[in-house]
């Protein structure tokens, strides 16, 4: 039995105030007329305007979306193909090594990832550019892909791909038919996932790029170097938007799948 | 079935092995060389047509000269300690913040819960870079927090936060506090609520079955939040750069400039593998943890 | 019933389904089948009976193929089936927890393994249709498994399986998740559809109700080994160990040593106490015996009976009422425990028995099995 206490409620309303007040903030004063953080000019939204017409920010937007795509979709197929082999892949030689390997990215300071990667890219004497950002990117975060799609492997119910065997599939097809539909929701979440954290990459993406590629991250980065602007203001209001919305879609999908759950064990028991 | 297997094991391990063992080890190596006026910046650089004479060449010019260094120049092993330092204190505040909110959450009604973890969740798929900024308007002089404590009368003048070690433990802990909540909320909500009516039943006072039955028994989930806090903040560089000062001593701030500012890469390589030196222990303990409580799971 | 009729085992020149040559199958260090052979013979419906551990579940993954053995051979249709995959045998498994694919419908459910072997679609429809008859589950087929009852997916567990009429099918504890009732019937209607479609079925199981009831052969296991492979009534009323013995039903066993005497074994039992006059089935030479005899073989009455040469007098221990009838424990002199089983036939205010009461127990001289040793 729990019972909320005092203490509890009030740590809960300070702490969420804590983590929200900051970012409610950006998200008013992306509204402010004037520049100043000190001085309420009324409220005005001519800074998305000019944000929108930012050619450098749409640019760096552009690259940024490219490249999430794309080593997302990779972080995603790798990340997949090593929880199988770690939940499913029994001995081998070598084991031990790749397993650290795959874990190692969750715990690493990106600088030292993203120093060791363009050491790399220069040894073999690759060009940095969008190419090499979505190699750094898909590396890393495949990683976290494996964390999720191994943790839904692990509790999941061998007999429906033996089923599939006995039935005539084929390793791969009993994969393809059975296996992966079952744990979909779980490569969807580490597809998400791979997604955010290439968006959202500074450290790495600044190492690995070239003067040619310049990433979202990278040129807020250096907009903020100079201080505080009403147009990152406006695009970190739209990234918060983005944000919600996705999050709150996620969670109303949730509990429609939990509701269908519930309804469909009602039909179930009335079925006999 | 045995070709499958191994293209399944091979593709994604020769990967792994290109994409992060063999550049672990080229830093291993450049951190052994020295400071060129070449593209790359260093020397000796691995020439394979010198064959294997080219090879044992490399080798022998290879020295611990870069790692003698930072033992002698003061920045460095101050670096060191002072990015210890700031991560442990502020893995601890974010401990002192993120418990007492992982533990309303788990004491919440049920119907709320999903709620709840959806606004712990919020922040933290937001971009990381934009919360940082979040804070710097918010601490800086004229920033709403001075501004605020002003109009409540608490300070006669605007204190300076921005730019110090302070504004980085706010910004640590800030970003990072969804990391702690997130494994004590997984630990908390596990726990059997009738252990704790079991221990009222035999005399403890709320308070006293908290401290002796709740405390114990989330352990597991304390120390995983503590180590994802405090891994990731030693090597912080985004933080210490925006919310630092100059004096803001941290470690991926220093390689970061001196990789960038000073074109020092041996050196850099040098700073990186002392890093990872000290991260092994906590590393090793995480892992150690990890499987304890998968076990504990079963 | 057929059964009766029913004996390919019995025929030297049939030729079995199923062989087991030698097979052993080891897991490290632990020996899960030993040096097992059995002959396995079409359209019968043939039990793996043991305790957990014994052995029963590898031979069954063996022949579905997903365990190779570690030695010896398995020959199907006298092939050798070692080499060939589960998804290329003609053998199909029910799986104990179903494995149903929760993504599919029922219909789609059981179309699986046709469309595999590329049926064309009216005929895989006629097929899928012809189960969902054979099963009663016509009305779910739209559904998906989460909206069924359990009682319904165990029948599209089984239609599916029986779906591309394999030679053999494999039931891996498949009534264990029912309740009693649901499980005697769906017993009955498992040995109809067997029947009907004429396909060898091998149900492993740990109930010996279960298996005395549905098999045509049950094989007791233990420790990896076969202890007794027999048909159900051999296997009650001729147990060839007190292993097999006990494991099936109640039976009492008396320890004692038995001297011959023509065609009848005089076993000593107990001092004091007359000698148990018994008829084993071959000859038996003198030493110890154990002495099988079931419960509801033995009368109890207030009265020496006249016309029984076993007659013990003993006392009622305890009773356990079961409703229809109740068991009798009754102490010997020696305080060894016999039990005796009797139907209630009157209501159990006036049941003759009751604690404490002096009673006899008898029995014919071939109510018994003799076992050596």
């Amino acid at each position: 039995m729990r019972r909320l206490t005092w203490f509890n409620a009030t740590s809960l309303t300070l702490g969420f105030a804590f983590l929200y007040i900051p970012m409610l903030i950006v998200i008013i004063y992306s509204f402010n007329e004037s520049r100043l953080v000190t001085v309420w000019g009324g409220f005005s939204t001519k800074w998305y305007g000019e944000l929108l017409q930012n050619e450098a920010f749409l640019d760096a937007a552009w690259v940024t979306f490219k490249v999430g795509f794309f080593s997302s979709i990779i972080a995603t197929v790798m990340g997949t193909m090593g929880a199988y082999v770690l939940v499913r892949g029994g001995r081998f030689y070598g084991r031990t090594l790749f397993s650290g390997m795959i874990y190692a990215p969750l715990v690493m300071p990106e600088v030292i990832t993203g120093l060791s990667l363009l050491l790399l890219f220069i040894s073999i004497g690759l060009d940095r550019g969008l190419f090499t950002i979505v190699l750094a990117h898909a590396t890393f975060s495949m990683c976290y892909v494996s964390v999720v799609v191994s943790s839904r492997l692990v509790s999941f119910d061998r007999s429906v791909e033996e089923a599939a065997l006995d039935l005539g599939c084929t390793p791969f097809e009993a994969f393809r038919l059975v296996t992966l539909p079952i744990i979909a929701p779980a490569v969807i979440s580490g597809w998400l996932l791979a997604l955010t954290l290439s968006l959202d990459d500074l450290v790495i993406a600044s190492f690995v790029a070239g003067p040619s590629a310049t990433t979202l991250p990278i040129k807020v980065f250096s907009s903020i170097r100079l201080g505080v602007s009403p147009e990152i203001n406006a695009l970190s209001t739209i990234l918060i938007l983005i944000v919600t919305v996705g999050t709150i879609l996620a969670s109303l999908s949730t509990k429609r799948a939990v509701m269908r759950k519930q309804r469909a064990e009602q039909m179930a028991e009335q079925s006999e | 079935m045995n070709l499958r297997r191994l293209f399944l094991i091979a593709v994604p391990y020769l990967w792994l092995t290109g994409l992060f063992l063999v550049p672990f080890l080229i830093v291993f190596k450049i951190s052994l060389s020295d400071t060129a006026l070449a593209i790359p910046p260093y020397t000796p650089t691995f020439d394979l047509s010198q064959g294997w004479a080219g090879l044992k060449d490399m080798v022998g010019q290879l020295d611990f000269e870069n790692f003698a260094f930072l033992a002698d120049d003061d920045l460095y092993w101050k670096s060191y300690l002072s990015s210890v330092q700031i991560a442990l204190i502020s893995t601890f505040m974010c401990l002192l913040i993120g418990f007492p909110i992982a533990y309303g959450m788990a004491n919440a009604p049920k119907e709320w819960q999903p709620t709840l973890m959806l606004l712990v969740i919020l922040p933290f798929w937001t971009s990381f870079l934009i919360r940082v900024y979040s804070l710097i308007g918010l601490l800086s002089q004229e920033g709403l927090l001075n501004q605020t404590l002003l109009w409540l009368g608490i300070i006669g003048e605007p204190l300076t936060i921005l730019n110090t070690n302070v504004a980085v433990y706010i910004g640590i802990v800030y970003t990072y506090v969804p990391f702690m909540i997130l494994p004590i909320y997984a630990t908390l909500i596990k726990l059997d609520g009738s252990l704790l009516e079991a221990a009222e039943d035999l005399g403890c006072s709320r308070t006293e079955a908290f401290w002796r039955i709740t405390v114990p028994l989330s352990k597991a989930g304390i120390i995983a939040g503590c180590f994802l806090v405090f891994i990731p903040a030693l090597g912080e560089f985004v933080i210490p750069s925006l919310l630092g000062g100059s004096d803001t001593l941290m470690i991926g701030k220093v390689l970061y400039e001196e990789f960038f500012a000073n074109r020092d890469w041996p050196v850099a390589g040098a700073v990186a593998v002392i890093l990872l030196l000290i991260l092994i222990v906590p590393i090793v303990l995480y892992q150690r943890n990890e499987q304890k409580m998968m076990e504990a799971d079963k | 019933m057929p059964q009766t009729v029913f004996a390919p085992w019995t025929d030297p020149s049939a030729k079995p389904l199923i062989r087991f040559q030698n097979v052993t199958k080891r897991f490290g260090d632990f020996t899960a089948v030993d040096d097992l052979s059995v002959d396995i013979f079409e359209k019968e419906f043939f039990a793996l009976l043991g305790p957990s551990g014994c052995g029963k579940t590898t031979m069954m993954r063996m022949l579905a193929g997903f365990e190779a053995p570690t030695s010896g051979t398995i020959l199907l249709d006298g092939k050798d089936i070692s080499a060939v995959p589960p998804n290329k045998r003609s053998v199909n498994m029910m799986f104990q927890s179903y494995a149903l694919f929760p993504h599919l419908t029922v219909y789609d459910n059981i179309a699986f393994g046709l469309k595999r072997s590329k049926m064309p679609k009216d005929q895989i429809d006629a097929r899928v249709k012809e189960m969902l008859r054979l099963v009663q589950i016509e009305k779910f087929a739209k559904r998906k498994p989460d909206q069924i009852s359990g009682g319904q997916r165990q029948r599209v567990a089984l239609a599916r399986s029986l779906a591309k009429a394999p030679k053999l099918l494999l039931l891996d504890e498949p009534l264990s998740a029912l309740d009693k009732k649901l499980r005697q019937d769906t017993q009955f209607e498992l040995m109809d559809i067997q029947e009907k479609t004429g396909t060898t079925f091998v149900i492993v199981t740990h109930d010996q109700e279960e298996a005395m009831t549905v098999a045509s052969r049950v094989a007791v296991m233990n420790f990896g080994k076969l202890i007794q492979v027999d048909t159900p009534t051999q296997i009650y009323e001729a147990p060839n160990s007190t292993y097999v013995a006990d494991f099936i039903g109640e039976v009492n066993i008396i320890e004692g040593h038995g001297t011959p005497q023509g065609e009848i074994l005089s076993i000593a039992w107990a001092e004091g106490q007359p000698d148990i006059i018994a008829t084993p089935a071959s000859p038996v030479a003198a030493g110890r015996v154990s002495f099988v005899v079931r419960p509801e073989k033995i009368a109890i009455s207030s009265e020496k009976p006249a016309d029984r040469r076993n007659a013990v007098q003993g006392k009622v221990l305890d009773i356990a009422y079961l409703g229809n009838m109740s068991t009798y424990h009754v102490e010997m002199a020696n305080g060894q425990i016999i039990k005796a089983q009797a139907a209630n036939q009157r209501r159990r205010a006036s049941l003759p028995f009751t604690w404490e009461d002096k009673v006899w127990l008898s029995w014919t001289d071939t109510a018994g099995v003799v076992l050596e040793g």
